[in-house]
């Protein structure tokens, strides 16, 4: 197929780092500690995040904040089904009810919203108000006649001891679910890149870019937004579940204003509209503040610093433009 | 619960809409920009009120010092940042985020997790076996005295003028010798001394922290998005109507479901309206010309 090969002349460059990235991520384990490699877990989880908002915001132009609602839907439902069912061995089938129940909060609100004609700013801002009131209303949960199938949920201590993942007799540690999120994180990866090419992807391109006129192209792009929101939301429930299954925990701050809002900030700075671009720099950002932190400077303060640069100078994103000036350069000499 | 105290809590809640919106509903109508970093300029007006009260002047002094900072820093953050960004909305979006983070995180550094507030003025007055707090009367008819002042200064100033005609049309109001750069200008300063008054007005009744603005937002997002374009009428009218079930469901359920009930309310409301209270003003608007 000519277009393929053509596709991966264009894109040899994002593809060599992509497959760069796999290689040294997979190489972690040999040469840190457990802890260390248990602590890149949950950056990796940080990066499913990141997917989600790519998929949403990158691809089809919904600027939410409600993936952290979605994340903390989806953990809690799944810390709720596997404390009250209390059989690891249906870990998966508990998942999939997790996920399905994000979806479906993400399916409703984007049915409200994208047939209600709300778009850009706006859905940002009821995502935000969604988010916020989800953390409220968890957080006052910590009296025992807040219960959902005999689990208390703790207010703002949220939910312990959640069993961790278990699929069949197989019980994950530390090692098999760093494997495992990498795995899922190169899934993701290359079925986007596939999907991207794909009829689907191109509707979801030819929405963010102008609905007026896919409309009159005959795309129903209410239906196709909902679609893509009830995606979203569901990449990030599943990191939701991946978050209890790492941590047994989960407690109303995941779904704080700043977990609502970084992810969107760090996919916006490393650059919204390249899939490597977000998973890489959530993951250099995780790593770089937690290596600050331990060093006790501001991470925040000098991530709204770094965001109000990067708009300023490079709106693409930080690697977005990188990344595109160095294939540019490969073209060049090619040529 | 008596008559009084019913209208009491409307008020009060009708006043806080109000005044959390103002300021955004202005930047958001005029410029199409949604501050992210509103609840921000609202918490330094508050600091600014409380350290000027805390250093001895009177609170009128405080209150206009707390509009003033805002005001200024409205200024600068324009000159800085948002004039560059005056075409990109969604851009505009993602660096205001980064505005309130650096000031929330700033003022963090500077102040501590916390600072000492100044009690509310004015005690409170015994209507029918319960207390009311004056102070709190007073907000309501001070909120009513800034939305006048506003609708004055859009409809019967210059700047007003110029300010409608860009929001109607930036190209031709451009092409016509107005100046539209130093009109959004001028819109973010007001938008930003109406936040920083908010704060500052608020600041005797919060605790003073620096994520205190986090108060502020859900309120101040539902009334703009009820709102629409139009940021008097449409303020007035969402604060009006969410003001009434905030209240309502506070006082009979708990202040939670008072949250909760303008969340829905709103998603509702838009899909009704999608152009918020502006877009039914205008429609009646143009039946009744007809």
């Amino acid at each position: 197929m000519m277009h393929a090969k053509e596709r991966l002349k264009n894109n040899v460059f994002e593809y060599a780092i992509a497959l760069i990235t796999l290689v040294v991520v997979l190489l972690i384990p040999f040469y840190t500690g457990l802890y260390q490699v248990n602590v890149f877990t949950y950056y990796l989880i940080c990066a499913i995040l990141g997917i989600s908002i790519y998929f949403i915001w990158g691809i089809a132009g919904i600027f939410s904040f409600g993936q952290a609602a979605f994340m903390g839907i989806g953990g809690y439902a799944y810390a709720i089904l596997s404390k009250h069912f209390d059989d690891p061995s249906k870990c998966l089938l508990y998942a999939a009810v997790a996920i399905a129940i994000a979806c479906a909060v993400a399916a409703i609100l984007g049915y409200f919203m994208f047939y209600g004609g709300i778009n850009d700013v706006f859905v940002g801002l009821i995502t935000m108000c969604v988010t916020i009131s989800c953390q409220t209303f968890m957080s006052q949960t910590a009296g025992s006649q807040w219960q959902i199938l005999g689990v208390a949920l703790g207010g703002d201590n949220g939910l312990n001891d959640i069993p961790g993942l278990t699929i069949g007799y197989y019980r994950f540690n530390e090692l098999s679910l760093f494997f495992l999120l990498v795995i899922l994180v190169a899934a993701f990866y290359i079925v986007i890149k596939i999907v991207e090419h794909r009829k689907f992807g191109y509707a979801m391109l030819s929405v963010r870019e102008n609905r007026t006129r896919s409309e009159l192209l005959g795309y129903d792009t209410a239906k196709l937004q909902v679609i893509v929101f009830t995606i979203g939301g569901g990449i990030a429930a599943l990191a939701g579940v991946l978050y209890c299954c790492w941590g047994y925990y989960i407690t109303p701050a995941s779904m704080s204003l700043k977990a609502s809002t970084i992810p969107v900030v760090l996919a916006a700075a490393g650059g919204k509209r390249s899939l490597i671009s977000v998973i890489l720099f959530t993951v250099l950002y995780y790593i770089l503040s937690n290596y600050l932190t331990s060093a006790g400077a501001d991470t925040l303060l000098m991530l709204g610093a770094l965001l109000i640069v990067v708009i300023l100078v490079l709106p693409q994103g930080i690697f977005a433009t990188i990344i595109q000036k160095l294939q540019g350069l490969i073209q060049k000499a090619e040529a | 619960m008596s008559l009084f105290g019913i209208l009491y809590q409307f008020s009060d809640s009708f006043t806080f809409l109000i005044l959390a919106a103002l300021g955004l509903a202005i930047i958001f109508g005029m410029m199409g920009i949604i501050n992210l970093a509103q609840g921000e300029f609202i918490m330094v007006g508050a600091y600014a009120t409380t350290i000027i009260i805390n250093q001895g002047f009177p609170y009128p002094v405080g209150i206009l010092g707390g509009a003033l900072a805002a005001a200024l820093l409205g200024f600068v953050m324009d000159r800085l940042i948002i004039s560059h960004l005056y075409q990109r909305v969604l851009d505009s979006v993602v660096a205001t985020w980064g505005i309130s983070l650096v000031l929330s995180e700033g003022m963090l550094q500077l102040f501590g997790p916390s600072m000492q507030s100044v009690s509310m003025p004015l005690g409170s007055v015994s209507i029918d076996g319960s207390k009311y707090s004056v102070y709190k009367l007073l907000l309501t008819l001070l909120a009513i005295g800034v939305v006048i002042l506003i609708y004055l200064l859009f409809t019967k100033t210059e700047f007003g003028r110029k300010a409608r005609a860009t929001m109607q049309s930036r190209d031709i109001s451009e092409s016509l010798g107005v100046n539209t750069k130093a009109v959004y200008s001028e819109t973010f300063v007001i938008g930003s001394a109406l936040a920083g008054l908010t704060g500052a007005l608020y600041a005797p009744t919060m605790t003073i922290t620096p994520t205190m603005g986090n108060n502020f937002m859900v309120q101040s997002f539902v009334t703009v998005m009820c709102g629409g374009a139009n940021p008097i009428l449409g303020s007035v009218l969402s604060g009006g109507v969410l003001g009434l079930v905030n209240s309502t469901l506070s006082v009979t359920i708990s202040a939670f479901f008072g949250k909760i009930g303008l969340l829905i309310i709103t998603i509702i409301i838009i899909r009704v309206l999608p152009t918020g209270f502006t877009g039914l003003i205008e429609k009646t608007g143009a039946r009744r010309r007809r």
